[in-house]
């Protein structure tokens, strides 16, 4: 999937995603050339689509986690199917607020360890020493978790 | 006047979605974690309730016994029995930064959906109902992948992936693996097994699939027929074994003595 500004003769380039509600994916291209910005939306079937394939529109910008699509898709998961090994940090985590923590135990277990681990990586990596709901949301939105 | 639009391939200015070289570094964490794995094969037959799982257990458990390296891949998502059949003991997978440890049962590395699910639920997908169809053939078929790719599975002899009845699994392991799995087939004595079967085997043989051969399970009892036989004439393969209901276990070390494998390495 490309897009192509049609009265410059250009391909577009990526510029953000954003996840504004009702199963949407919203992601934005812009023209390198007249600037000209387009949004492309997917229904909820589409995102749902995408997500299945593993695939993350914009690039990657996490590794791949083990089981990320199993663990993020199944609904039917039990409670204690998987044990999460602490990662080797050479960092302190990153605390949690009580908002954040509240939060979290609301993602089923099934999942809750990688969420965990991907949002206190991504505290780590940019000095975040809290982790509270709005860090969250940014997190949410710049990494393209969807459903998490 | 028409717009003067350039082709999908014209357009080459370098694009940060990468969807292709995402879907190929999925495909190459597939090849790097069976790097370890001496060969694939696939346990299969076109039809359904003729002992594929019961076949694929029995047989690990054979060549555990006789010190190979044997990993099960339960692949029927949908039913999944290896985990039972097995006798793997109910605990949390380890999950690490490298991937999630197999299950461990006699001897043999396993992963199963059945290891994940809630008792008594069936598998099912958070997302939108409406259309589901459209999305969950490709959420299974990437569960399928996560199986071969995330999975520690080391340095084994054998994986043997245990696949539900039909074709459309086979076709996406072939399609994940750098070279179509070897295929062991597994048929009822029955006229009606013979012919769902031999339409699994002809669609592998049309992959590229090596056929390793038949297994006919159920042999000896109420269900006529000679379809083990028959197949194998067909096809030009060896009838491995005939396993009978309530097989002793040496029809499982006379199945894995038959079946034409080595040891990773070697």
């Amino acid at each position: 999937m490309k897009f192509l500004c049609v009265e410059c003769d250009r391909q577009m380039v990526f510029e953000e995603r954003e996840l504004p509600g009702d199963g949407t994916l919203a992601a934005a291209f812009k023209c390198p050339n007249c600037g000209r910005v387009v949004a492309m939306l997917t229904n909820p079937m589409e995102t749902q689509l995408v997500q299945s394939l593993g695939v993350k529109i914009g690039g990657r910008t996490l590794d791949q986690a083990p089981m990320e699509t199993v663990r993020g898709m199944v609904a039917t998961g039990r409670e204690d199917a998987f044990a999460d090994q602490a990662p080797r940090a050479t960092t302190p985590a990153p605390k949690w607020s009580g908002d954040a923590e509240a939060r979290l135990a609301r993602v089923p277990n099934f999942v809750r360890g990688m969420v965990k681990k991907i949002y206190a990586d991504y505290a780590r990596e940019r000095g975040i020493a809290e982790i509270t709901p709005a860090v969250m949301d940014t997190a949410r939105a710049e990494l393209g978790l969807e459903g998490m | 006047m028409p717009l003067n639009i350039r082709t999908y391939h014209d357009l080459t200015e370098p694009d940060r979605s990468g969807l292709a070289e995402q879907i190929g570094a999925q495909r190459r964490r597939v090849a790097e974690r069976l790097a370890g794995v001496g060969r694939v094969i696939a346990v299969m037959s076109g039809k359904g309730g003729v002992g594929k799982s019961y076949v694929t257990a029995h047989l690990a458990r054979a060549l555990a016994r006789a010190g190979r390296a044997v990993g099960v891949l339960d692949a029927d998502l949908n039913g999944p029995t290896a985990a039972r059949l097995l006798e793997a003991p109910p605990q949390p997978m380890q999950v690490g930064e490298d991937g999630v440890e197999p299950a461990l049962a006699h001897g043999v590395k396993l992963v199963s959906m059945a290891l994940l699910l809630e008792d008594g639920k069936p598998l099912a997908f958070r997302g939108p109902e409406a259309e589901s169809w459209v999305w969950r053939g490709t959420l299974e078929a990437a569960a399928l992948r996560e199986f071969l790719g995330d999975v520690r599975w080391g340095a084994l002899d054998l994986l043997l992936v245990d696949l539900p009845p039909g074709m459309q699994r086979f076709l996406e392991l072939a399609e994940l693996l750098a070279a179509p799995p070897a295929v062991l087939t597994v048929t009822i004595p029955t006229p009606e097994s013979s012919d769902a079967v031999r339409r699994a085997l002809a669609a592998a043989r049309e992959r590229g699939a090596a056929l390793l051969g038949v297994v006919e399970n159920m042999a000896g009892g109420a269900f006529p027929g000679d379809a083990g036989e028959v197949l194998a004439r067909e096809f030009g393969i060896p009838l491995l074994a005939r396993i009978p209901f309530n097989p002793p276990s040496q029809s499982w070390d006379d199945l894995r003595s038959a079946l034409p494998v080595r040891r990773s390495g070697s």
